[in-house]
């Protein structure tokens, strides 16, 4: 449980966050500038907000009207650094252990085999931290972390440095800390890829405000947010079901309120819950159920909302059963079609822009 | 090879030399902590203060030291009575001379050593756990190593060569005061002292030399710990 309203004043730029969230991955969302890592900083006790409070599990870390502002090293939050920041003089092995030495016995729930294990660490104990790649230095960087047993961890877009490759590993690696130690983190990024492959709670800030905060298909389908967040990708989160398998067409359909996805065949078991995210350049609208077309998820549903029609492009949000999706056309398409709330029509989405790696597995209870 | 006498000389020089350095480092890297990270009024003042050493004559600080450290100065006194401590006439004085006329030099190396740590590196021990003293002793520290070997060098090189500060706070008495550098001095005021001279001149570039070579290995140990 994290419980931040904080507020801070930086020459023109003012923060003004206020948030409560209780998931396993809290994602903290928005472009560079918005105010994202003065926020994770406030909560690990590196900066100080002028006013407000900060609370975590019930423990009370900031409180400005009673002056309280706990240090960093009485926190417990780990903080894995957007470079790592591992001790250069130290090998791995020191490195992880130079938090877990600084706890009490008593307090130590998470043990060095288990972070080693998880992470994959054991045949990197005896090196430099210069000696690694970018992704071995954020693995050793999390287990340092884990090891000073945090009651929190927060992640400042981990991912930032490394290519493609290592991002998903490491991504894995995030999923794994979560099923299997149970810790609550709250992983930052400007990426809405990331953040709807891991987050069960999305907070996202603009500008040094709170824009939206709430679950991921809630917040990141909102037609307002590409306007806010400056992100290109708009796009909608669905959570969905594995329903079956076809082994022969090589496909996975997924069962959603509202009707079903057919996508290339995925891992995940079926009756797994996934969130998938669509590119809202992905989607296409029709007013007539089109005939011999290779497009495979032709749905029907009802316009909700139009948004900015004073450019050349324009989103439009469609529900289908309970989810929306949203779609980006040209302006032209939107008024050749006159596309208007209210108005039926049929929602066309390619089944390979659902690939594998922008799932994410969702919470049971989602 | 060396006479018994000029093995004194040798061994009262890196005594003297030593003791200044040893007793003025903890000094020194307290000093150049304060001056890398904290921001306070009068810290041009101390700044200078530090630098004075290097830029007044050897002479002026030997007679400042003489002023206050004498057996009748205001702490020189205070010294004998409290302690039954003196530095006048004494080697500690000696000491005391070169730790003062090293001084700018050892805080000048290890001030750039800790402003080039990476303050983001102690934040991370922070959340880690660390208090600032822990953080300070573990990360710092070990990372700031090139630049406290290079400044302790600097000043036990300086301290070997000091010379106007010590003789005019401690005089020049055989087998208390008479470093390397006074016993050349001495030798060179005597008829016939020439060789005696290069002799100890000699010695002294061959200590020098090894001074310098022990810090470079030191040096290469530290980066190599990276």
């Amino acid at each position: 449980m994290i419980d931040v309203d904080i507020a801070e004043r930086r020459g023109a730029f003012q923060l003004d966050v206020k948030f409560t969230a209780d998931a396993p991955i809290v994602g903290l969302f928005g472009r560079s500038g918005a105010g994202k890592t003065t926020v994770v900083n406030a909560i690990a006790g590196v900066g100080k907000p002028s006013r407000g409070t900060i609370r975590v599990n019930g423990h009370v870390l900031f409180d400005a009207a009673r002056g309280i502002d706990l240090p960093p090293e009485r926190r417990r939050i780990g903080y894995v650094f957007q470079d790592g920041l591992l001790f250069p003089h130290l090998d791995v092995e020191a490195n992880l252990l130079y938090g877990q030495r600084r706890r009490r016995s008593s307090e130590r729930v998470i043990a060095d085999e288990r972070v080693v294990d998880l992470l994959g660490l054991q045949a990197l104990l005896g090196r430099k931290p210069a000696t690694l790649s970018g992704g071995e230095k954020q693995r050793v960087a999390i287990g340092r972390a884990l090891l000073a047993q945090p009651r929190i961890l927060l992640m400042d877009e981990p991912l930032a440095s490394l290519d493609v490759a290592r991002r998903r590993e490491i991504l894995s690696y995030v999923e794994r800390l979560r099923d299997e130690l149970a810790i609550p983190i709250v992983y930052v990024s400007h990426a809405v890829d990331e953040i709807t492959r891991l987050a069960d709670v999305v907070v996202v800030l603009a500008e040094g405000k709170t824009v939206a905060a709430g679950k991921p298909h809630d917040v990141l389908g909102r037609i307002d947010l590409p306007a806010a967040t400056g992100s290109d990708e708009a796009g909608s989160v669905v959570e969905a079901r594995v329903a079956r398998h076809d082994a022969g067409r090589l496909l996975t359909t997924l069962a959603f309120d509202g009707g079903e996805f057919h996508v290339p065949r995925i891992a995940s078991a079926v009756g797994e819950r996934v969130r998938a995210r669509i590119l809202a350049r992905d989607v296409s609208l029709a007013l007539r159920r089109p005939q011999a077309i290779s497009i495979l998820n032709i749905l029907e549903g009802t316009v909700a909302a139009i948004g900015d029609q004073s450019g050349a492009i324009v989103d439009v949000q469609v529900t289908v059963g309970a989810v929306l999706v949203n779609a980006r056309l040209t302006q032209h398409s939107v008024r050749e079609l006159d596309v208007r709330v209210g108005r039926r029509v049929f929602v066309l989405v390619k089944a390979v822009a659902l690939d594998q790696h922008t799932f994410g597995h969702a919470e049971v209870s989602a | 090879m060396l006479s018994p006498d000029e093995w004194q000389i040798l061994a009262l020089s890196v005594r003297v030399a030593i003791v200044s350095v040893v007793c003025s480092l903890p000094v020194a890297v307290l000093v150049a902590l304060v001056l890398a990270r904290l921001e306070f009024p009068g810290k041009t003042l101390l700044d200078a203060l530090v630098h004075l050493p290097l830029v007044l004559p050897p002479v002026v600080v030997g007679f400042a030291l003489l002023v206050l450290f004498g057996k009748r100065g205001p702490i020189g006194s205070l010294l004998d009575a409290w302690f039954g401590f003196t530095f006048a006439f004494r080697w500690t004085g000696a000491a005391l001379a070169s730790a003062l006329m090293g001084f700018p030099l050892m805080v000048r190396a290890i001030r750039l050593s800790i402003e080039a740590v990476d303050r983001r590196l102690e934040t991370a021990a922070r959340t880690l756990g660390g208090s600032p003293v822990f953080v300070f002793a573990s990360v710092t520290l070990p990372l700031a190593l090139p630049g406290i070997v290079t400044g302790t060098l600097l000043s036990f090189a300086r301290g070997l060569g000091e010379f106007g500060a010590t003789i005019t706070f401690v005089s020049n008495i055989p087998g208390e005061t008479r470093t390397l550098p006074l016993a050349i001095y001495t030798f060179t005021q005597v008829p016939g002292g020439d060789a005696q001279a290069l002799r100890l001149s000699v010695v002294a570039v061959v200590v020098s030399m090894l001074a310098l070579a022990a810090s470079e290995w030191l040096t290469r140990r530290a980066r190599a710990a990276r």
